[in-house]
């Protein structure tokens, strides 16, 4: 409670509140997720068009609050001098109703809305337009968790669960999901869109400060909605390309089965190691052995059978669980196919 | 006022809160037409939906509504029509104390509406038999023209959801115009609006049905006579959303 | 005509014919308001349990005691009993039923067999709702979203049937009382001689006959869906998913003017009558309920800014939305201008009314920011939505019924609740209200996202904060429903009108007899004047003086 309240304050130094997770057991996230950054009301500005919408949030705050306090005030005070008591028994005669009244307060605050009105569409315009230079990556959601899929090439591209970016460049998310409704929000850069299934939308931002933001998901999606977090990490000058070689060099010189233990970051939330089933089989000791499928017949568990139910996993289902494998076509490179190949070998029961 | 024998001297169908028979008329009126209203937006979303998806897949609208049989189609517009006939009919009938031509109008009436009832079922027992149904059941055997059709699920994720489709006969031709896309949307429009309009229909046999008997128990007068006016008034707007579904589905090109 | 002070002639509603079958059989609007009351009460606090569970899981990071698969179903839970059993239904079904004729010097309402079926459909679409919570419950969120809601294994289609038969009961009661208004008004009391709250159940019923519908033929198709797979939201074989979201804010965004609207109603009578002042601002109050009943069928697309809808409809969502803004402010300064120069009585229908101005004023202000395009953008979806949201069903239209109960509550029932416990439970209310909720418009800020089981540990202490005020509120609001089951049978009996209100209720006993304005009102008293009420100490009764022609 302490280190929270701190942490309220923005006072505390990231190992304190470090330390006070490592006491209760939990696996140490990220420093963005321990601490707030930024100000009471937001987080801190990652992103080159936040400052914009946090001058409109703080506008509309302080508007809110003279109103509220007008209103209060008012009620307040009312309420007090014309309270029941002796010789104040009975309503004083006073108006009924006064139509100049009516019309200034309905006038006043229409001109008011009017000008938040505009003056928030034209951020929205901004937020909806992408410069024409804008690095694309696809984004691809499923449940419960974010893919990133980067061009490397004319004709390549390689999948991550992280989402680099360089920073001050404009970067345009081209973003689908695989099953069911899901939303892109990185609270740091204010940005958010609706990732649909059978169709792509778009956002773009620049950011300008490095380091890493949170990323959530902002549309409710089934059990794992609120686990499907992940972050964005913002690269320094040069990083973003150091990121790309390393990734491109994991896939060249990476040992198959490390790569397919990454890889394997992608399955585990339906496929444990340790033979305890969940929305998928495990898959200790599965490989070489005969699996019965959901028609009855028996499949050999072998490198064929692992690609197919990569590539189109409803085409054979194991018995007693549900169809509801998403396929990894398109996500997953011949390599990191491999390496699961590799990966899922040598787990012995 | 004792509330138990008042019946304001005529029929013992006013009831007491009301001023006299005009009163409680007029009041049954109102109270209909607010209930139409609810139902006009209440098959408004399924307009709707057949506006947006037409929009914006017409390839769709245009090959699938070629299923459809406008013969019968028509047959039943008119079966409708003459219905709606009968029960204005009935109401005049009511309003003028000939109380044996209202009783035969609203049997008519019922008569009328299982005749559409059935035309209806013989379409869906055709479209059934032919695997021309909705979403992942659209496994036509033909197309529109009658060339046989390969049986083939309509989409990939139909098979993850339990659908199957028959195994095609080997040697026979299958040289059908094939269907674009997402066919079976048209029948995910066509069978729910005119189910939804079915059962509209279905529930006014019934409303009518009670109508007769009571009329030939003699309830209804010139002072009273509401429910027959209601009904008739809730008659014609089943009748005239049929007349809009028949050229959205059967005739538009 | 019943004078004020003098013994009545006839049994009251309550004494007349006892017994629970006649209550079940009733086609009387009291008896039938009264038992709506009490399954909405029950309702309430059925809600509000699983809020509080909620709240208790949240009071840290990582799960507590519940899954996230029980937690994701509570949270569906909690939204679909307190928006389709409490909070739609609430004020006219309980009170409205009652009031409604009473305030026109009607018998009773238009329909009286549709109103007793009304209630039926409210208890079938409850049972429906129970059965729901046992068969394996639902976790798609109240919204029922596609295509999560066509492919989870959860009890989607029995929650879909209980919305589907709970919203008729809603269209009937709606149809019901604005064919009353139109049909029963007494001579000499001409629309703009009506109560306020008859303007705003009116308003009210015209919402509830239009959208409502809209809401049936979306759960009915969600419901065709799951049973025969019919396809028209499903994107895997051409549906469109955002066209569900469209069809469901088309009802919803209105429902919440159905919310709104009576709580409105409450308040302008309580205001007036605890402050024995005359309402200010009557025309354009009665023509801002009609403005809000319009305007808020044109604001649907706001709940979709970032659904991927054209940036041309969002444009326009978020202008006509501001709008939808003004015609409410309207009224906030017009019940503030009564309190001036008023005679202020401190009870607890006045505590609840003086409440819902300020709460309601947070929660009209707040949807300012989410209104606003390039600010949504960062709080939709986030706990400040949550916040915004509770200010103006909870802090707003809760609070004004909870007022309309304690207002109405001697003339029902004919007893006292008591008026010590009342007024602390009221300020309980506003205090454990603010503290659960001020909090979480700082969290949605900050970027927590709403429908959550896990957070990151940044926002433990504010978490904590809103828990220990859903504490207070939660046993404020308990003790409440405690007292009132409790005054019902044993509380001090109540005279006719001890308020001292001007309107055609309070010229009857209390409670009123079966029969309530068999002859027609031949003099109907000066809306909202209170020269002529005079205190008479030895009966606790307001009389008029000169008394009105018999």
């Amino acid at each position: 409670m302490l280190s929270s309240l701190t942490s309220l304050l923005q006072l505390a130094p990231q190992a304190a509140a470090k330390a006070a997770a490592a006491a209760k057991g939990v696996k140490v996230p990220t420093p963005d997720a321990l601490t707030h950054h930024g100000t009471f009301w937001m987080p801190e500005q990652a992103n080159s068009f936040a400052h914009e919408t946090d001058w409109m949030f703080y506008g509309i705050l302080g508007l809110s609050a003279f109103c509220f306090f007008g209103i209060t005030f008012a009620v307040v005070y009312f309420t007090w001098k014309y309270r029941a008591r002796p010789g104040n028994m009975k309503a004083q005669p006073s108006i009924l109703h006064n139509d100049g009244l009516e019309v200034t307060w309905t006038l006043i605050p229409s001109i008011i809305v009017v000008i938040i009105f505009v003056l928030g569409w034209r951020g929205y315009v901004n937020m909806a337009t992408p410069p024409k230079n804008a690095l694309e990556i696809k984004v691809i959601a499923q449940k419960w968790d974010w893919f990133f899929e980067y061009k490397v090439g004319p004709s390549a591209s390689f999948t991550d669960t992280e989402l680099h970016v360089p920073i001050d460049r404009p970067v345009r998310l081209t973003m689908t999901s695989k099953d069911v409704i899901h939303s892109f929000y990185v609270p740091a850069f204010r940005i958010k869109q609706d990732v649909v299934p059978a169709r792509y939308t778009h956002l773009w931002f620049k950011a300008i400060r490095a380091g890493e933001y949170r990323l959530t998901c902002a549309e409710y999606c089934g059990e794992g909605h609120s686990t499907m977090k992940n972050k964005v990490v913002v690269e320094p000058p040069g990083g973003y390309e150091l990121y790309l070689e390393s990734k491109q060099e994991e896939l060249d010189t990476m040992p198959p089965i490390e790569l397919g233990k990454k890889t394997y970051q992608l399955c585990k939330p339906c496929h444990s190691t340790n033979g305890i089933r969940g929305n998928g089989p495990s898959f200790q000791g599965i490989w070489g052995t005969q699996v019965e499928m959901s028609d009855g017949s028996k499949v050999l568990v072998d490198e064929n059978y692992i690609r197919e139910s990569l590539m189109d996993p409803t085409a054979k289902i194991v018995k007693g669980f549900a169809p509801i494998m998403p396929t990894f076509k398109g996500t997953l490179r011949d390599k990191q196919i491999d390496g699961m190949i590799a990966f899922i070998k040598s787990l012995a029961k | 006022m004792s509330h138990a024998a008042d019946h304001h001297g005529g029929s013992p169908f006013i009831q007491h809160h009301f001023d006299d028979a005009g009163h409680q008329f007029q009041t049954g009126k109102l109270g209909i037409w607010l209930f139409l209203v609810t139902e006009i937006l209440f098959f408004s979303g399924l307009f709707v939906a057949y506006i947006l998806y037409r929009a914006q897949h017409p390839e769709i609208f245009e090959y699938a509504h070629r299923y459809l049989d406008k013969f019968w189609g028509a047959v039943n517009t008119a079966v409708l029509i003459c219905s709606s006939l009968t029960a204005a009919w009935a109401v005049r009938a009511a309003q003028k104390n000939q109380k044996r031509l209202l009783t035969f109008c609203l049997g008519f009436t019922v008569l009328a509406a299982f005749g559409f009832l059935g035309i209806k079922a013989h379409e869906y027992h055709h479209k059934w038999e032919h695997g021309t149904l909705w979403g992942c059941r659209f496994v036509p055997d033909e197309d529109p023209h009658g060339k046989a059709l390969k049986p083939v699920l309509p989409a990939p994720g139909c098979a993850a959801e339990g659908f199957t489709a028959p195994k095609p006969v080997p040697g026979k031709v299958y040289d059908g115009e094939l269907p674009p896309p997402n066919t079976g949307m048209f029948f995910s429009v066509y069978f729910g609006m005119t189910g939804l309009h079915g059962i509209h229909v279905l529930i006014g046999s019934f409303i009518f049905i009670w109508l007769f008997l009571r009329s030939r128990r003699g309830d209804f007068e010139p002072d009273y006579y509401g429910p027959v006016d209601y009904a008739a008034l809730y008659w014609h707007l089943v009748d005239m959303i049929w007349i809009y579904l028949f050229p959205m589905l059967y005739l538009i090109h | 005509m019943y004078m004020g002070n003098e013994a009545p002639t006839q049994k009251s509603f309550r004494d007349v014919k006892k017994g629970i079958k006649s209550w079940l059989v009733t086609l009387d609007h009291k008896r039938i308001g009264m038992m709506y009351l009490t399954g909405i009460l029950a309702s309430l606090i059925l809600g509000g349990s699983f809020a509080l569970l909620l709240r208790f899981e949240l009071f840290e990071p990582g799960g507590q005691f519940l899954t996230k698969q029980q937690y994701n179903e509570l949270f569906t839970l909690h939204g679909a009993v307190m928006i389709f059993l409490v909070i739609v239904p609430g004020i006219p079904a309980a009170l409205g039923n009652f009031v409604l004729p009473m305030q026109l010097g009607a018998p009773d309402v238009a329909f009286p067999r549709l109103n007793l079926i009304s209630f039926y459909l409210w208890i079938i679409g409850a049972i429906l709702m129970l059965i729901t919570l046992f068969a394996g419950a639902v976790d798609t969120g109240w919204t029922f979203y596609t295509p999560y809601s066509l492919q989870t294994s959860t009890a989607v289609v029995p929650a879909v049937l209980a919305v589907f038969i709970l919203g008729f009961s809603s269209i009937f009661t709606g149809l019901n009382f604005m064919v009353t208004i139109h049909k029963f008004k007494p001579q000499g009391m001409g629309w703009f001689k009506m109560p306020l709250n008859l303007w705003a159940l009116y308003a009210t019923g015209l919402i509830q006959v239009l959208a409502t519908p809209v809401l049936g033929i979306t759960v009915l198709l969600l419901f065709v869906e799951r049973v025969i797979h019919i396809g028209i939201f499903d994107p895997t074989i051409g549906g469109d998913p955002v066209l569900f979201q469209h069809f469901f804010w088309f009802y919803s965004h209105p429902a919440v003017y159905i919310m709104i609207l009576p709580a409105m109603g409450v308040v302008s009578e309580l205001i007036s009558v605890h402050a024995r002042k005359h309402i200010f601002g009557y025309r354009f109050i009665a023509y801002s309920s009609l403005s809000l009943a319009l305007l808020s069928f044109l604001v649907w697309g706001h709940h979709l800014f970032v659904s991927g809808q054209s940036r041309l409809a969002t444009m326009v969502f978020s202008a006509l939305t501001f709008t939808v803004a003004i015609p409410s402010a309207i009224k906030v300064f017009n019940w503030t201008a009564t309190l001036y120069k008023g005679s202020i009585r401190l009870n607890a229908p006045m505590l609840y009314g003086l409440s819902f101005i300020l709460l309601f004023t947070i929660g009209g202000l707040t949807g300012l920011f989410l209104g606003t395009l390039s600010i949504d953008v960062h709080l939709h979806d986030t706990y400040f939505v949550v916040s915004h949201f509770h200010y103006v069903m909870m802090g707003s239209t809760l609070v004004a019924f909870l007022g309309g109960i304690h207002h109405w509550w001697p003339k029902m029932s004919g007893r006292w609740y008591p008026r010590r416990t009342a007024r602390a439970c009221a300020v309980g209310v506003f205090f454990g209200f603010n503290q659960t909720f001020l909090p979480q418009f700082v969290l949605g800020s900050r970027g927590m996202p709403r429908r959550y089981w896990d957070y990151d540990p940044q926002f433990t202490l504010l978490h904590q904060l809103s828990t220990i005020g859903a504490v207070i509120l939660g046993i404020s609001l308990f003790i409440t429903v405690c007292y009132l089951l409790w005054s019902w049978f044993k509380g001090k009996p109540a005279s006719s009108n001890p308020w001292g209100a001007s309107t055609l209720e309070w010229a009857q006993p209390s409670p009123p007899p079966l029969y309530n304005f068999e002859e027609p009102v031949d003099e109907i008293p000066e809306l909202y004047d209170y020269d002529d009420l005079e205190y008479d100490e030895a009966t606790q009764n307001w009389v008029r003086n000169p008394p009105v022609k018999a």
